[in-house]
């Protein structure tokens, strides 16, 4: 009996080794999430409208406007450009998410990497840490704290980055503690590698595959926290995100029924962001998922 | 660690323990997983340690290593290397040691290779931690070794993934890697449990071919002693924790002492029995090593055991052969041995293999 863990090919019933394929939907999330990134990038190059300015147009009556060859996404009731708000919108929500995310895996992946290699006391500890974190409702915990300080890019993607932290750890800590006790890091340790560089060499590479699905989904779930959070009022002040103009578009059922398209757009764009990250993450998963199989 | 090896006699041990006991606390109590265990190794000599699972053996390789996991390890006793004492060295102060002068290989090739690493560089990292090589050196070498170890297409093997490789390959690539920091005192922990019977030769016969040439002490670790009667000068027979029988190979197998060695002798199928005939088993099981029974471990399962046995430990004693000893109150022809022998055999106990000793 042995385990393959990379390996990416899989046994079909007639017995013939297919060669496991991430597919096209992969790629297509991949192009589209590639897309969203460029535009978060390069937002203030972009032949935009103003985001903020008023485009009132008396011969067209009150707004809001319907989409038109002039507002491709209509505007909102300030005479605004909701094509050029949207694409705004995804600087923040992205880079909320990624950061959260990022800050999740330095922080919560160092400390669940070392405390399922060292075990002991320190994992005593950080286990104890992270069921305390866990036990918290994150929603909550989240519209807590951000009614609490000053939201600026950087604390709302702490806020959430202390708030993956948790789950990110656990992971890191029992994917390691599975191969903790190989042979092969005991192998490692009698030709003399440290116990530092069993951990980036030997432990790291191994723990990544899994994590980089979680990575994936660990920053849909943050680009949603966000959407909530500023749906709520309580995401970044004075910043255009998704989360906002979809509170906006949808402030009572009037401005629903009237004007769908303000906030139709922005929900669009989060869902099929959100559902790229989900669906990459789930092949990613699904990709170096190898099950055990017998030399 | 440069010791000036020409003044050394030949006689002198390379690896040496005295009395070690590697003890580890579990939520039952203590487990004397080693207890015990005096050895003496000499260079390019080779020690085999046999014993059922559990008797202690490969903690005992692992313990003259210092390679026991951090927490909950009682040891006691010393281990000397070269005439120094290493048992109560640290890992960091180990590390010097570990990979230049003792290297192992382990019993599952195919969870002791690093899955998402190249066997090339696996190999080639210890060449450039300890000696210092540039990469390209370490490759030239790495190649080379894997030339040695009888590995085909060395140049393409290095590049591939451990799971690219068969079992066997795979084996050699772990000996490639022992054997890469020139190690003189080699640990072979059931070096050939996973492996096909075919391959099990062929790896035994290149792992003491190296140490031949290049004149390694080999601690050899198995169940089988079939294994270890072809490729050892020494055998020492484990029993919860315990050496009960040392001797050089052919003395071990020409007169056994150890009613356990006899019984596990017994236990080894051979081709001369008519097909179907009942394979010989030890009755009972292993010893519980945390509540280890009063008198002589082996006693519960003994056909030979008497009063004496059950209330006091035996010591090791000197056997009439040099070199040769054991843990026994009535060895194997002894008077009170023959007398319960005759008995046993008139009950038909010994049908099948009456003609053993």
């Amino acid at each position: 009996m042995s385990t393959q863990p990379i390996s990416s090919a899989e046994i079909n019933s007639d017995g013939t080794i297919v060669k496991k394929k991430l597919g096209i939907g992969f790629w297509l999330c991949v192009t589209w999430l590639g897309l969203m990134a460029l535009i978060a990038l390069f937002t203030p190059l972009l032949p935009l409208k103003s985001p903020t300015q008023n485009f009132l147009d008396p011969a067209n009556g009150r707004p809001p406007y319907s989409p038109s060859w002039k507002h491709w996404f209509g505007s909102d009731k300030d005479a605004r450009d909701v094509f050029a708000r949207t694409l705004h919108g995804a600087r923040i929500s992205l880079t909320v998410g990624f950061a959260a995310i990022t800050a999740g895996f330095l922080v919560g992946g160092t400390v669940g990497v070392i405390s399922g290699y060292y075990k002991g006391w320190i994992d005593r500890i950080s286990s104890f840490v992270f069921i305390v974190l866990l036990s918290f409702p994150s929603l909550v915990l989240a519209i807590l704290l951000t009614s609490l300080i000053e939201r600026s890019l950087l604390t709302i993607s702490l806020v959430l980055g202390l708030l993956s932290i948790a789950p990110v750890g656990r992971l890191a800590r029992a994917a390691t503690l599975q191969f903790a006790d190989r042979e092969f890091v005991l192998a490692a340790r009698q030709i003399g590698a440290t116990n530092r560089r069993i951990i980036i060499k030997e432990i790291l590479p191994n723990v990544a595959i899994p994590m980089s699905s979680l990575a994936l989904l660990g920053m849909a779930v943050a680009v949603v926290a966000e959407g909530g959070l500023s749906f709520l009022g309580l995401s970044v002040e004075k910043g255009i995100t998704w989360g906002g103009l979809i509170q906006l578009g949808s402030e009572s059922s009037k401005t629903l029924e009237e004007a769908p398209w303000i906030a139709f757009f922005p929900i669009l764009m989060l869902f099929l962001t959100v559902l790229s990250l989900n669906f990459a993450g789930d092949r990613v998963r699904n990709y170096f998922d190898v099950k055990e199989t017998t030399l | 660690m440069n010791p000036p090896d020409v003044v050394r006699s030949e006689a002198e041990p390379l690896v040496e323990t005295v009395e070690i006991k590697t003890h580890f606390k579990t939520p039952r109590g203590i487990a004397r997983a080693v207890d015990g265990v005096s050895i003496q190794i000499r260079r390019g000599q080779s020690l085999g340690v046999v014993g059922e699972s559990g008797s202690g053996k490969t903690v005992l390789s692992r313990s003259i290593m210092g390679l026991l996991p951090r927490n909950g390890v009682i040891r006691e006793g010393s281990v000397r290397y070269q005439g120094q004492e290493i048992g109560n060295r640290s890992s960091k102060e180990m590390r010097a040691i570990w990979g230049r002068e003792m290297a192992m290989i382990f019993q599952d090739p195919m969870t002791s290779l690093n899955p998402v690493m190249k066997v090339g560089k696996q190999i080639t990292e210890s060449l450039r931690l300890h000696l210092g090589m540039s990469a390209s050196e370490a490759m030239t070498i790495a190649e080379k070794l894997f030339r040695d170890v009888r590995i085909p297409e060395p140049t393409r093997r290095l590049n591939q993934y451990p799971h690219e490789l068969s079992g066997g390959m795979r084996q050699r690539v772990m000996i490639a890697i022992a054997l890469a920091c020139g190690p003189n005192m080699l640990f072979a922990d059931e070096p050939t449990t996973a492996l096909d019977v075919t391959v099990q030769a062929q790896i035994l016969e290149l792992i003491s071919e190296q140490k031949r040439d290049r004149n390694m002490s080999l601690l050899l670790v198995t169940h089988n002693l079939g294994v270890v009667a072809g490729y050892t000068d020494e055998i020492a027979v484990m029993y919860g924790g315990k050496i009960v029988e040392k001797a050089p190979t052919k003395t071990l197998f020409a007169d056994t002492k150890m009613p356990y060695t006899e019984a596990l002798l017994r236990s080894i199928p051979r081709l001369d029995q008519p097909s179907h005939s009942r394979l010989a088993t030890i009755p009972g099981r292993p010893p519980d090593i945390v509540h280890p029974p009063k008198g002589c471990r082996f006693a519960p399962r003994c056909a030979y055991v008497r009063e004496l046995c059950l209330n006091e430990e035996p010591e090791l004693q000197q056997a009439s052969t040099p070199d040769h000893t054991y843990r026994c109150f009535y060895p194997v022809g002894s008077p009170e041995y023959l007398e319960r022998k005759v008995e046993l055999t008139r009950k038909g106990e010994f049908v099948s293999t009456g003609d053993m000793s």
